[in-house]
């Protein structure tokens, strides 16, 4: 395993000085774990608070900042946050008018910022949680832990945040998250695994002529192995399973998203891949996003997510945003 | 049993969970995500260094202190399920110094139940439960039918180990390995076989004790 890292058991509070020495607009409590935006709440504003595993970046730091989020707490790599940083988070980021956590669903998520909410409405501070599940690949049944949240998260990061700066009340922003939620879909296809630094080895093995379909974002396997494909070939199994669930018509926000140790060379070629499956389906891609938001440490590979785009969510997309990760308009 | 056994149960806990680390870490990766033996070292490492561990003066003390150490540093689903597994057998034990063979049943009893409202898991659902439950069960069926101390819990551990091995076969219905669908039968379940380590090592620190 070779790293840029000092040590396997400090990989995520030396990330976290990094990122404080590199964005002074933020305010990062690296011994808690908790990055906030510089100068406190704003008194009135509803608080956004996520968090998640490390290993993600930019996901959920790198969207802490104005229009977007106002508190992030990391985990250790690919390990959800414990319900002390949480707490921490949400007190830190209450302006009086309530927090919303944004949640991927993954158990350990799930039942930490459960366990936080508690914590935080016995002093006093109204909670609403927002469970992100937008990934395709596993099925929403009694026999999963239900679907996963990937990448509609940074979707309802920025459009929940775009909202609560504009000074909507804590019901209006979590009924938008949700809304972007159910109106999003993904789905992920690695071509290699990655390496989490404490373990040392790969998480999973995969030739050099396979690829793992429908890959969450930790490193865990999908549910099917298929020979390696063109570009276009993966677009469409990509975007199948998407329209099996979700109409992919009318007008569109759509993500093409690097898992980490994928060029952008190759997430604009599936981005051309992508754009043409859409219009031959009556499809408009109005708005886009093509890089790495929501990533799974070096692991090669990529996820589409597809929002079916309303005039409200278009213009809340658009709001300005002032983060390391996404800025524009500001 | 007082608090020093109770003590040296968690001591030796941590020791088999950090000997057993890369084990288990290794049975995540199969059908999770590779850090359940990671996460657990680190936790149960953090409970050895708590001051209030080590003051802890009741077995219902040390027990609730393992468990808030645990939510309070493990993170993952493991973290607030094994918290609340020792926190609610620390609850029921309550200020009992000594407690007897009843009362540690209905703690284990009380550990299961609060993982299963935790997690909504079931037996059969490919998780820590199909360790816990049976071994539940084969402890207070021993207590019930006069055991020793030792008889009991050789019983609890035995079924714990069994329970776990049992899952090998099963498709996970719950938690991350669900994803997997059919492909995570084959496999132990990562969470079975740390309770089945945790369990046996409640056995040997007793026998270690008499």
């Amino acid at each position: 395993m070779k790293k840029l890292i000092n040590n396997p058991d400090t990989v995520v509070t030396d990330a976290l000085a990094g990122l404080a020495a590199a964005h002074p607009s933020l305010a990062v409590d690296a011994e808690n774990k908790v990055i906030l935006r510089a100068g406190g709440p704003r008194p009135g504003k509803v608080g956004l608070v996520s968090g998640g595993g490390s290993g993600h970046e930019p996901l959920h730091g790198g969207f802490v900042g104005y229009g977007m989020l106002d508190a992030a707490c990391p985990g250790e790599v690919f390990t959800s946050p414990v319900p002390d940083q949480m707490l921490l988070a949400t007190k830190a980021v209450n302006g009086g008018a309530g927090v919303l956590h944004i949640v991927k669903n993954y158990t350990g998520d799930v039942l930490n910022f459960q366990m936080a909410a508690e914590l935080a409405e016995d002093e006093g501070i109204d909670v609403v949680p927002v469970v992100i599940n937008d990934d395709v690949a596993v099925e929403d049944s009694l026999y999963t832990a239900g679907r996963r949240g990937t990448g509609a998260t940074v979707f309802a990061e920025k459009i929940a945040g775009a909202l609560a700066e504009e000074g909507a009340d804590l019901a209006a922003v979590a009924a938008v998250a949700r809304e972007v939620n159910e109106r999003s879909r993904s789905f992920g296809v690695a071509l290699s695994p990655c390496t989490i630094p404490a373990a040392g080895k790969p998480t999973f093995e995969l030739a050099d002529t396979e690829v793992e379909l429908g890959i969450g974002i930790h490193g865990e396997p999908g549910r099917t192995r298929a020979p390696m494909a063109p570009a276009s070939e993966l677009a469409a199994v990509a975007l199948d399973a998407i329209g099996a669930d979700l109409p992919v018509d009318g007008d569109l926000l759509v993500m093409v998203n690097g898992m980490g140790g994928t060029p952008l060379i190759e997430l604009y070629a599936l981005f051309s891949e992508v754009s043409q499956y859409v219009r031959a389906r009556g499809g408009r891609i109005t708005r886009s996003l093509v890089g790495n938001y929501i990533t799974s440490l070096e692991m090669q590979g990529f996820s589409v997510t597809v929002c079916r785009l309303s005039g409200a969510l278009a213009r809340l997309w658009d709001a300005p945003v002032e983060t390391p990760a996404l800025r524009w308009g500001r | 049993m007082d608090a020093e056994v109770f003590r040296a149960w968690i001591v030796s806990s941590a020791r088999t969970i950090e000997a057993s680390r890369d084990h288990l870490t290794q049975l995540d990766a199969a059908i999770g995500d590779a850090d359940h033996g990671i996460n657990l070292a680190r936790g149960f490492a953090a409970v050895l260094g708590a001051q209030e561990f080590g003051k802890a003066s009741s077995p219902g003390a040390v027990l609730t202190v393992t468990g808030s150490t645990l939510i309070s540093k493990v993170g993952g689903a493991s973290g607030p399920l094994y918290g609340v597994a020792f926190r609610r057998a620390g609850k029921a034990l309550g200020d009992d110094a000594d407690p007897g063979l009843h009362a540690l049943s209905a703690a284990l009893d009380a550990a299961l139940a609060g993982v299963q409202q935790l997690g909504a898991a079931r037996e059969g659902d490919k998780t820590m439960v199909d360790a816990l439950a049976p071994a539940t069960r084969a402890f207070s069926k021993a207590v019930a039918e006069g055991a020793s101390r030792d008889g009991a819990l050789a019983a609890l551990a035995e079924a714990a180990e069994a329970g776990a091995a049992a899952t090998i076969s099963m498709q996970a219905l719950k938690g991350r390995a669900s994803y997997l669908g059919p492909r995570s039968v084959g496999h132990e379940d990562p969470g079975a076989a740390s309770t089945a380590l945790i369990l046996a090592a409640l056995r040997d620190a007793a026998r270690a004790a008499s």
